[in-house]
């Protein structure tokens, strides 16, 4: 049995703002063992950054709030804790990679004074120390030691990417959250990257969760998988369970959605309709109205996990037997 | 900076004006050139004994411009160090805090703005009297809303951005985050402004002067040595050139030293 890192149970996180309130995470769990890697997936607007901002408690209030839920991370509830003691778990514990690397780093400080910043917090080493530190970091993500003087415009979009990876890792943390990390990439390089993560994840034995919307990333880089949908893990597995037997109708539309190399379309299979506006989710399942398979039922009923073995689980009223497929 | 021809001869007016100021007791010494009456010496032009001449009190003229230096060049830094002091705090406060507070104080410097600037400087003087203290609060507090506006709008911009948010990511607190990360990036503006703004309150100064109620006579002070001079502008022209002409060359030179400052904090025209 592997060591449990992180659970989280029950998170809800709303927005609450004067045209309305934005219900963006609705009682999510997740569970990742040490050294493991999750896959956050999901469309835009489905609540996959804020997840991430509500588990290093960073979900900027006002508007946001953490309503219910624990996050228990190495036996501590986080949502629990004050703040003080969160500040020594970020950065050193827990570390985020966010999505643009463009605007991620201070642009008056140079890249090597930024490292050294996290590592002089968590660490307490001298100045000196914690350049030189910073210089052997520079090195793991393969930019030269003596570019530490330089400032992030000197670097290139994929370069300023991998500072941003070695100020996330310079603190050995038990896990990182990668949002979308090369979103703001090119292809050539968001491979690049993604070794690079891959790599020092195993080098480090760091637990993380990736936050993208591109299922080629996931099967790249991820162990398990969690489907996102306004708010709420639709469906959740291993990779090769997600991969070869994808259960919920979301799921499925969303790899009918990938062109198949194969096969000449002429038209791209996407799911019809669009997210629904989170100030005002539909009643029963949140999918219903986009969903191929629903039913009258589907538009009352709030779907239950329901548990099919092996760790997939899937919120859809088919697998709970009430409505047929 | 170094590279910028403009801003180091700014610099190096500036420094020669310092260097005047400092040794001004060395050059002229105050009590037997600068401030005593000759009147035998009346109006004279230039000469290889007064330099610049001589004003209507036979005064060396060149002597009260170094003497005047170190009133103006020390109203000029003070006032705009109080008005950044302020203004500045009150901006950050401002936009940190947002809201309410933010609304209170910027409708308080919306009310300041809408009163002319030397309006206010003049009627905070009379109000508490002339003196080089008062001259110096009084243009401080006049141009406190500019730096507040500055301070304001480039602190609110800059705390929404990722950069923010990944320093709080990697365990910062408020006091790193405000002292290392947002005050170096809003800076730039402000020490931009600060330059130019000595300029403007060395410009009040004389004006305050001018009209009697900045440095009181017979201490020199450029805009009062204008004042002076104006009456004999049509047969001693060098009273009112000179001190003009050293008004113009310092805040051409505070003006270029800030537009080389613009350029050297900003580090993507850093080489």
């Amino acid at each position: 049995m592997k060591e449990k890192l992180l659970d989280i149970k029950n998170l809800t996180i709303h927005y609450i703002t004067d045209d309305g309130v934005v219900k963006a995470v609705n009682g999510i769990d997740i569970e990742l063992n040490k050294g493991e890697t999750l896959g956050l997936v999901g469309e835009t607007g489905a609540g996959k950054t804020t997840t991430a901002l509500g588990i290093m408690r960073l979900v900027p209030n006002p508007p946001g709030k953490i309503l219910s839920g624990e996050i228990n991370f190495e036996g501590n509830d986080l949502l629990k804790l004050p703040e003080g003691e969160m500040r020594k778990i970020r950065g050193n514990k827990i570390s985020m990679i966010f999505q643009d690397p463009m605007t991620s780093l201070n642009p008056v400080m140079t890249v090597g004074e930024q490292l050294a910043e996290v590592i002089q917090i968590h660490e307490g080493l001298s100045n000196e120390e914690a350049i030189e530190k910073a210089k052997k970091m520079l090195e793991l993500v393969g930019i030269p030691g003596a570019r530490h003087t330089d400032y992030p415009h000197q670097f290139s979009g994929g370069m300023k990417q991998r500072v941003v990876i070695a100020i996330a890792l310079a603190c050995n943390p038990q896990l990182l959250i990668a949002d979308e990390p090369t979103t703001a990439l090119d292809v050539t390089i968001q491979a690049q990257v993604l070794d690079l993560m891959k790599r020092l994840k195993e080098e480090f034995n760091t637990a993380m969760i990736l936050i993208t919307h591109d299922l080629g990333v996931v099967a790249e880089v991820c162990d398990k998988v969690a489907i996102m949908y306004a708010g709420e893990i639709v469906e959740s597995a291993s990779l090769e369970d997600l991969f070869e037997n994808p259960k919920h109708p979301y799921t499925l539309g969303l790899f009918g959605s990938i062109p198949n190399l194969e096969e000449e379309v002429e038209r791209l299979n996407p799911i019809k309709g669009l997210m629904p506006d989170p100030t005002n989710l539909p009643s029963g399942c949140p999918f219903h109205p986009r969903c191929p398979k629903a039913k009258d039922l589907c538009k009352i009923q709030v779907p239950k996990t329901t548990d099919l073995g092996n760790g997939h689980k899937v919120r859809c009223l088919i697998y709970e037997g009430l409505v047929e497929a | 900076m170094a590279k910028n021809k403009m801003a180091m001869a700014g610099l190096g007016i500036l420094l020669i004006l310092i260097l005047l100021a400092i040794f001004a007791d060395v050059i002229a010494p105050y009590e037997e050139v600068a401030i005593k009456q000759n009147l035998a010496m009346r109006l004279k032009g230039p000469s290889a004994e007064h330099w610049l001449g001589t004003d209507e009190f036979g005064r060396d003229i060149f002597a009260r411009i170094i003497h005047g230096a170190r009133v103006s060049l020390k109203v000029g830094i003070v006032a705009v160090g109080i008005s950044i002091l302020i203004g500045g705090s009150l901006g950050a406060v401002a936009a940190y805090y947002g809201g309410k507070v933010d609304n209170f104080i910027m409708r308080f410097m919306d009310i300041l703005l809408a009163v002319p600037s030397i309006l206010l400087a003049i009627a905070i003087v009379s109000a508490l009297g002339s003196s080089l203290f008062n001259l110096m609060l009084a243009i401080g507090i006049a141009s406190v809303p500019s730096y507040a506006r500055i301070v304001i709008a480039s602190v609110l911009s800059i705390k929404d951005q990722e950069f923010i948010e990944a320093a709080r990511a990697i365990g910062a607190n408020d006091f790193i985050i405000i002292t290392r990360h947002i005050i170096p990036n809003a800076l730039a503006p402000v020490i931009v402004q600060g330059t130019l703004g000595v300029a403007g309150a060395i410009l009040s100064t004389a004006g305050l002067s001018f009209i009697g109620l900045g440095i009181q006579p017979p201490a020199p002070e450029w805009g009062s040595m204008l004042a002076g001079g104006r009456a004999y502008l049509r047969d001693a022209w060098h009273v009112t050139t000179f001190p003009g002409l050293v008004i113009m060359i310092t805040i051409l030179a505070l003006n270029l030293l800030g537009d080389g400052l613009r350029d050297a904090l900003d580090p993507k025209l850093k080489q």
